[in-house]
């Protein structure tokens, strides 16, 4: 019973505790601190084995031979696996173009690439199993960069591509390109009175979720295989592992394990199929987990990027043109990058007013480790360069950035590079105002009655000032995410509501299989089935692949879409109820007829608040049961050649201003305050909605910062695969988080609310960036910043 | 090898313990408590923090041969340390202090009626657990500063849990978490 996202009315049962708009709290939160919720990791079955993978240690290498038989000799190994060991034809996967081989096929085209599997009865016998395979391998030159990948003798990092963008990129080692163009931005820019360029470098970030890649395979009696795992959608999954493992989809079945965090890391899959084959060879349930270590191996990251960008602003500080050139290094395997493409193109100019734009962006195959999704997707990197651009503009000029922003932000109704209109609000002015009006952090926060306290200053424990050197530097950003599924993709969601009675309570039960990765659905779902059908109690179904699929938990989309699917069901189970209630007692009150009847408190009312019914009389013991599909707004794909398109479903807006704090002699920083202002639509749970905001702030504010992947320029191997040389942000490190959210309703949006997860990912890092430039007036075109070039030294 | 030590309370043997396991790995893959959790497994994050005779340390980077004869708390028996705890004060009331904080119906599908320790309750009230897979870390660590530290600073709080990574959070709410526990904890004395 599919039906798309036509504006509805909000039909919010004032009476109904614990519906939307109020913060309840997560169902699943007594068992979070108890330390019973079941995370992928904690899955334990008797007699279960352990899985490792062995990755290459090289990064672009003919695999010349590999040898098993110690490894099989070893005593408590059951099984060795290699690429001739798969069952079928289907030997790769992939989001969207299945480029990526299950085990590695002849050659190696990453460093940490899997090449074999092992099972066994301890992990360490799994370990040690799986070092004594011996690989040999021939290494091929490494394409790390546009140039190596575009030079006319570049070895192909894939040879015979089929793909459906090898008709329209460049050259084969470029997995997308799209370029945008609107207006004549040449013939523009002889308008305008100052014109900036600048080149940028976006290092590459890890998702750094904190519940490792795990799961547990069972193979069951019916030939097929139950797995239970961590990912950020089920039928996605499903999808890529049945072909390989020559099962139909209903033999291979999938329940959500607990998720320790994806933020776009869990999109592609990891473990899944390796546990699968190894159980299904086994006959034995197979458990894998990844240590930190793999962990940087076992998922995509964050594309690193290279921005070129030109405005151009006339004296009274208009926006005549903007051009740029943005390059993703999307590593060896292509993931999400087409979509990224898309997003890093259709966003690049951020949320301003210019009519005159030539956008181009790709993603490069090369032979770094693969990138795809991180939260932001391709307009995080976007933001940092033309955030800095903006303020470089601003300063030729002589005016306020703040103010110049305001001048040239969009508003409702300006249309995208893309030619789509903004047709919701877009409050980027006023978000620039609000953010701007916080009160600051006292100066020399650090001063207390007994002395500095070192814990405040730049350096902290290590006690390396009080306050000598200390330069403060505020910085402003604000930036534009899509909200959704772009580009013509069918981006629905299903969701199974049920009502009945139980225990003398009506009771609703809602199923779909959205992954909660810990960012509240739950929660959410149980408020919008208590608004829609008036009960208290609500049962969330844990998700599982026995219902429709939920899309992706990506793109800040699952409030809106399962959300919307949630209570589009919940809605359809309101009609079949009342349907009940008329047939049973319609003769008795002519409102049954003519009013508008709502479910509230567990009553059927008027929307006079006349109480008809008790829902336990209407139901008795019979259970109304709806399984529906939601849709939004369909979108298109962008013209190749253009970049025009309705492409995207919804924007999301937010706004920083960063307080630091620069020990200037020694490089070092201290984000003193990160405040935010962002428009969500409607905050279904606020609490949650804050937790996101400053969640998002921080993950911004650790690739301004602190947060790289290393990769060596010769060799392409990673060189900091651990969290004692990979840092994130502790909590040290984090500045305050004042938040001012802002509820200007989308009214395309299920309660007009507006995807809230990415926005403040992006507008953090360059605001940040924006007051370390301030305080030391340094240029600093590439982040994360360090010490270095701070100092000179770099 | 065999382990013998104490867990929340309980004697526990562990048989046929590699000598390279961890404390982290016998307690979730042993002896069944896999709240303490495995997001580093080398020092970094704080996640498998437990109290080894009352310390708070990496359960990761402790050998199981070290604990032999030693005590262990791990959140799994975080709510009836803290019960212990405030049952040795000398007002008595904690018990029914405690009763009053357990989660509410709406609060959990699952968890009703389940005695929580303070800091336990906090976290779920301030928002502070989203994914949830630092909190139990979080949680021990947390509890174990406020045991020594009844009334900490905001910078207090920052250091003690400097050890603790969180990636969902941005640990403002986790802030506010221990803040509230501390106030209630003042509060009921």
């Amino acid at each position: 019973m599919p039906t798309n996202g036509a504006p509805t009315k909000i039909t919010q049962g004032s009476r109904t505790k614990g519906g939307i708009g109020e913060s309840t709290l997560r169902p699943d939160g007594t068992l979070k601190v108890t330390g019973e919720f079941a995370y992928s990791s904690d899955m334990w079955h008797e007699d279960m084995l352990w899985g490792q993978i062995l990755r290459s240690t090289v990064a672009h290498a003919e695999i010349v031979s590999i040898d098993t038989s110690e490894a099989l000799r070893t005593p408590g190994v059951y099984a060795v696996m290699t690429y001739d060991d798969l069952p079928t034809d289907v030997r790769n996967y992939g989001l969207e173009i299945q480029d990526t081989p299950v085990l590695a096929h002849g050659k190696v085209r990453h460093h940490g690439e899997p090449v074999a599997i092992v099972a066994a009865d301890h992990p360490e016998t799994a370990r040690r199993a799986a070092a004594k395979i011996r690989v040999e391998y021939r290494e091929l030159p490494v394409i790390t960069d546009e140039a190596s990948a575009t030079a006319p003798d570049a070895i192909l990092v894939h040879e015979d591509r089929t793909d459906h963008h090898i008709g329209h990129v460049p050259h084969p080692n470029i997995v997308h390109r799209q370029p945008i163009i609107r207006g004549d931005a040449s013939e523009a820019a002889k308008r305008a009175d100052v014109v900036v360029r600048g080149e940028y470098y976006f290092g590459m970030q890890d998702q750094a979720f904190l519940g490792p890649e795990s799961g547990l395979a069972v193979p069951e009696e019916d030939g097929g295989v139950h797995l239970y795992i961590a990912t950020q959608w089920l039928h996605s999954d499903l999808r890529q592992i049945a072909p390989v493992l020559g099962l139909p989809e209903e033999k291979v079945r999938m329940t959500l394990a607990g998720v320790g965090g994806a933020f776009g890391g869990r999109e592609d899959l990891s473990m899944q199929i390796h546990a699968c084959l190894l159980a299904l060879r086994t006959g034995k349930p197979v458990k894998i987990v990844y240590n930190r270590f793999e962990s940087f191996f076992g998922h995509v990251h964050r594309h690193p990027a290279r921005l070129f960008y030109e405005h151009g602003a006339t004296r009274d500080g208009k926006l005549t043109h903007v051009k740029c050139r943005i390059v993703l290094d999307g590593g060896a395997y292509a993931s999400a990058s087409p979509a990224v493409v898309g997003n890093a193109s259709s966003l690049g100019i951020g949320p301003y007013k210019v009519d005159d734009v030539e956008i181009e962006a790709i993603a490069l195959y090369t032979n770094n480790p693969p990138c795809g999704a991180m939260r932001g997707f391709g307009a995080v990197q976007a933001c940092f360069a033309y955030e800095a651009q903006m303020d470089k503009v601003a300063r030729e000029l002589g005016m306020d950035p703040v103010e110049f922003r305001q001048l040239n932000a969009m508003e409702q109704g300006t249309l995208m590079p893309t030619g789509q209109p903004v047709d919701s609000p877009a409050p980027v002015a006023e978000l620039l105002r609000r953010v701007k009006a916080m009160p600051l952090p006292p100066e020399r926060q650090w001063e207390s009655s007994e002395g500095a306290d070192v814990r405040q200053l730049p350096g902290g424990l290590s006690n390396t000032t009080h306050g000598e050197g200390v330069v403060r530097g505020i910085g402003y950003a604000v930036g534009i995410k899509n909200v959704g599924f772009s580009e013509g993709f069918d981006d629905y969601s299903t969701a199974k509501v049920r009502m009945e009675v139980v225990g003398g309570e009506p009771v609703a039960t809602v199923h779909t299989a959205m992954a909660e990765v810990g960012q509240g659905g739950v929660t959410v779902h149980a408020q919008i089935a208590r608004t829609e059908l008036g009960v208290a109690q609500v049962t969330i179904h844990p998700a599982d692949t026995q219902v429709g699929s939920a899309g992706s938990t990506s793109a800040s989309r699952q409030t809106y879409v399962t959300g919307g699917a949630v209570r589009n069901s919940c809605e359809l189970v309101r009609e079949k109820v009342l349907d009940i209630g008329r047939r049973k007692f319609g003769t008795y009150h002519p409102a049954w007829a003519t009013a508008e009847l709502l479910l509230e408190g567990g009553k059927v009312v008027t929307d006079g608040g006349e109480v008809l019914a008790d829902l336990v009389d209407v139901l008795e013991d019979e259970a109304v049961e709806v399984e529906a599909e939601w849709r939004h707004r369909p979108t298109v794909p962008f013209d190749l050649r253009t970049g025009q398109g309705n492409g995207h479903v919804q924007y999301s807006f937010a706004a920083h201003r960063a307080v630091v704090e620069v020990d200037t002699e020694l490089g070092l920083v201290k984000v003193i305050e990160l405040a935010c202002a962002q428009d969500v639509g409607k905050a279904l749970n606020p609490l949650s909605v804050v937790g996101q905001i400053q969640g998002g702030t921080l993950q911004g504010m650790g690739i301004a910062v602190m947060e790289e992947i290393m990769v060596d320029p010769r060799t392409a191997k990673v060189r900091n695969p651990s969290f004692t040389d990979y840092l994130l942000p502790t909590i040290l490190d984090t500045p305050i988080m004042p938040v001012d959210v802002l509820e200007l309703a989308d009214d395309h949006a299920p309660y007009g609310l507006r995807g809230v997860g990415e926005a403040p990912t992006l507008s953090s890092t360059p605001a940040v960036l924006a007051a370390i430039r301030a305080a030391t007036g340094l240029e600093l075109n590439r982040t994360p910043v360090r010490p270095e070039h701070l100092t000179g030294q770099a | 090898m065999r382990v013998n030590f104490t867990v929340n309370g309980r004697p526990q043997e562990a048989d046929d313990v590699w000598e390279g396991e961890s404390l982290l790995y016998v307690l979730r893959e042993r002896l069944g408590l896999p709240g303490s959790k495995n997001a580093c497994e080398q020092g970094e994050c704080g996640s498998c923090t437990v109290r080894l005779d009352g310390v708070p340390v990496c359960s990761c980077l402790v050998a199981a041969g070290q604990v032999e004869g030693r005590d262990v708390v791990t959140v799994e028996g975080l709510a009836e340390h803290a019960r212990q705890r405030s049952c040795g004060d000398a007002h008595g009331t904690a018990l029914d202090e405690a009763r009053g904080r357990q989660a509410q119906g709406t609060d959990s599908q699952t968890g009703e009626g389940t005695e929580l320790a303070p800091i336990q309750q906090a976290f779920i009230d301030a928002g502070a657990v989203q994914c949830g897979f630092c909190t139990p870390g979080l949680l021990v660590a947390a509890d174990e500063m406020l045991e020594r530290n009844p009334d900490p600073t905001d910078a207090d709080i920052r250091e003690a849990l400097s050890g603790n990574l969180c990636r969902c959070t941005g640990y403002e709410k986790i802030m506010d978490a221990v803040r509230l526990a501390a106030a209630r904890q003042q509060e009921a004395v």
